[in-house]
């Protein structure tokens, strides 16, 4: 693994209010809107864990990717890698940091290149880089085949000859090729058969256990994040609404767009079906977010407060054992959600 | 008699057998959920159904009937008739199955007119009829929107209701929430089941979401590499799988595993055109697999009501019989 001394220093990753506005031009005449697609989000990633970004489409958990893997500049917030706050480093020095924080993306039908063969397209990263000799990089390629469970004769073949499958295994393998400490992975399993992304968690996790990497995992499915995920972040239209450990989330969640997203997720036993708690209509368009809370056209519990105030994150003041959970609501703040009553 | 009947149904696209003699029923009022990996031949099976598949796509069945009538032997016209107003199917990406050169209204009103003619002016009011019952806000408003200003949400909706604008006995619903959010899967699945139990239709689910098969189906068909392995009713099949590929789709679900422990991986991939093995198809990616397996192709067994193709079938333990 890579020679910094990372073990020392726990905390790997820190964010702190990153913000991502764009401008929408709307008309020769009209002003032109902001999307606040990341409006102010903070988190902190230690070595080896995974921090788990759910939310429904829409809700700026690939932006919040893209952000920390730089592919975007954050218009706003700092980003902390190892103490150093990427955002204001030389724009060499960037760009070894950035090596560091490596992304694996949803489609793996569209991330690899089509003309070129798997050697290529693992060494590439190498070759942009660093300055390996040939024989080195072709060594450390297959080694890297290997470890993701790909065979060396895999070398010389097209994606297109490969399976869903095999194709997110070397997407993974092209991320690890420059030992980083954080992988970014948008989606990694939505567009895999249940077989399929069983082998490919698995395959995440042990990887993980090896390299001691952490993960941002990007998902939408609830069932596979309580699996893998150590913290949790749900997002609602680019902002943060519940924040914990992954048992607080899973075991004890009370923001209602979590217990909402929580009922809506199938349940295969019967004994874990919760109580149904049905969303009306959908995202509204972050180009005319509503007032207030972002969520309250669609909360059951909202009221005249939650229209015109935006609640901030905050720690649950009726509930003090959860150390770390953080929920924006008004109705979680006056403890006005009564589940009990719902069911009768 | 059954709603829709189907016996030793096979699609073969050259030497490939898309779908390898399957047999099933659905009876009237009834939730059939088919599941199985991509390429597992759910949706080519649905599409045979409708009679959707082209040249050169073969379909041969000893029988195909609707409600007691041969679709098979029935002339082309009158099939077409059926289908779209009888038996009608949903697909699985609303984006694209919408043409995006016509407003909603005008599709809808296109499937009403060929069905079941009427006045310009009955039409467009059971048009505006049909998005109420499918719980799509002014919907009067909506009939004069193209297909790209609607949300995935609202598009699939718009699909439903053309689906339902004859009435139909059956519906085939392939994969329908898949490209969408859970909170709108949750949405559309519960207003399928509601138009489902108040016209009291056939429906077929076909979806690789097991648990959602599990909340809303009534019998349950899995499929592996075109053919149907196990079959029953939905609560049965989930507790006590007697296929061992069943009870490793299972097994290989996040939430059956408990904490951060390694999933129960299937591993392998399904069989596609040019390696599918001698003998069962699983054989390959099956853990209990032998040597007669591996040569012989396993029959059927068990009752129509709870269906095994399977050399040895797992016990209620989840062990194969011996």
């Amino acid at each position: 693994m890579s020679k910094t001394n990372v073990a020392d220093s726990a905390l790997i990753l820190k964010a702190e209010g990153l913000k991502q506005h764009y401008h929408v031009k709307q008309g020769m005449f009209k002003p032109e809107a902001v999307v606040k697609a990341v409006d102010g989000v903070s988190f902190n990633l230690e070595k080896g864990k995974t921090l788990a970004v759910v939310g429904e489409s829409g809700c700026g958990k690939s932006t919040l990717g893209r952000m920390l893997t730089m592919i975007e500049t954050p218009t706003d917030g700092q980003l902390g890698y190892l103490g150093q706050n990427l955002l204001t480093l030389s724009k060499s020095a960037q760009t070894k940091l950035r090596q560091k924080i490596q992304i694996i993306f949803q489609n793996p039908y569209g991330s690899l290149n089509p003309r070129k063969k798997i050697g290529s397209i693992l060494e590439e990263p190498l070759v942009i880089n660093t300055d390996l000799p040939k024989a080195d990089r072709k060594a450390k390629a297959i080694s890297m085949m290997e470890k993701v469970g790909l065979k060396a004769e895999h070398y010389d073949r097209y994606p297109h000859m490969f399976s869903g499958g095999q194709r997110q295994r070397i997407a993974i393998a092209r991320g690890l090729m420059l030992d980083p400490h954080v992988i970014v992975a948008d989606e990694p399993v939505s567009a895999l058969d249940v077989s399929v992304q069983a082998q490919v968690l698995n395959l995440m996790m042990d990887l993980q256990e090896e390299f001691g990497l952490s993960y941002v995992f990007i998902s939408h499915d609830l069932s596979v994040v309580e699996h893998i995920a150590d913290d949790v972040m749900v997002m609602y239209l680019g902002k943060v609404v519940e924040q914990g450990t992954c048992e607080q989330l899973f075991d004890n969640p009370k923001h209602p767009y979590t217990l909402a997203l929580l009922s809506s997720t199938p349940q295969l036993s019967p004994e874990k079906r919760r109580l149904r708690i049905k969303l009306e209509g959908e995202l509204p368009s972050p180009l005319n977010p509503p007032s207030g809370c972002a969520f309250h056209g669609r909360c059951r519990f909202a009221n005249e407060r939650c229209k015109s105030e935006t609640p901030v994150l905050k720690l649950d003041s009726y509930d003090e054992s959860e150390q770390g959970h953080l929920i924006a609501c008004h109705a979680v703040e006056e403890d006005r959600i009564n589940l009990a009553e719902e069911v009768a | 008699m059954s709603l829709l009947q189907l016996d030793n149904l096979s699609v073969t696209f050259g030497k490939f057998r898309a779908v390898d003699n399957i047999s099933y029923k659905v009876e009237e009022g009834e939730v059939l959920g088919i599941v199985g990996e991509s390429g597992s031949g759910k949706s080519v099976s649905s599409l045979a159904i409708m009679g959707l598949i082209d040249f050169p796509g073969k379909v041969t069945a000893d029988q195909l009937s609707f409600d007691g009538k041969d679709l098979q032997a029935m002339p082309e016209k009158q099939r077409r008739k059926l289908t779209g107003s009888d038996i009608a199917m949903i697909f699985q990406d609303p984006m694209t199955s919408l043409n995006p050169c016509f407003t909603v209204g005008y599709q809808i009103i296109e499937a009403l007119k060929t069905h079941q003619g009427g006045s310009k002016k009955e039409l467009k009011k059971r048009a505006v009829e049909l998005l109420t019952q499918v719980g799509i806000p002014a919907p009067e408003s909506r009939l004069d929107n193209y297909p790209h200003q609607l949300s995935g949400g609202m598009s699939q909706r718009v699909m439903i209701a053309m689906a339902i604008a004859c009435n139909p006995r059956l519906l085939v619903a392939d994969e329908p929430t898949t490209a969408l959010d859970v909170t709108i899967q949750a949405q559309i699945i519960d207003l399928l089941i509601e138009l489902q139990r108040k016209k009291k239709m056939g429906l077929v689910l076909i979806t690789h979401d097991l648990a959602l098969v599990a909340e809303v189906a009534h019998r349950v068909i899995v499929m592996y590499a075109g053919q149907i392995v196990e079959s029953g009713p939905a609560a049965e099949v989930f507790s006590t799988p007697r296929h061992p590929y069943t009870q490793a789709l299972l097994a290989s679900l996040p939430e059956s595993a408990s904490g951060k422990a390694r999933l129960d991986a299937l591993p392998g991939v399904v069989p596609g055109q040019y390696d599918r093995p001698q003998g069962c198809l699983l054989s390959p990616r099956c853990p209990y697999a032998t040597d007669h397996c591996r040569k012989e192709e396993p029959e059927n067994q068990g009752s129509l009501n709870r269906q095994v193709k399977c050399h040895t079938p797992l016990d209620t333990q989840g062990r194969p019989a011996a």
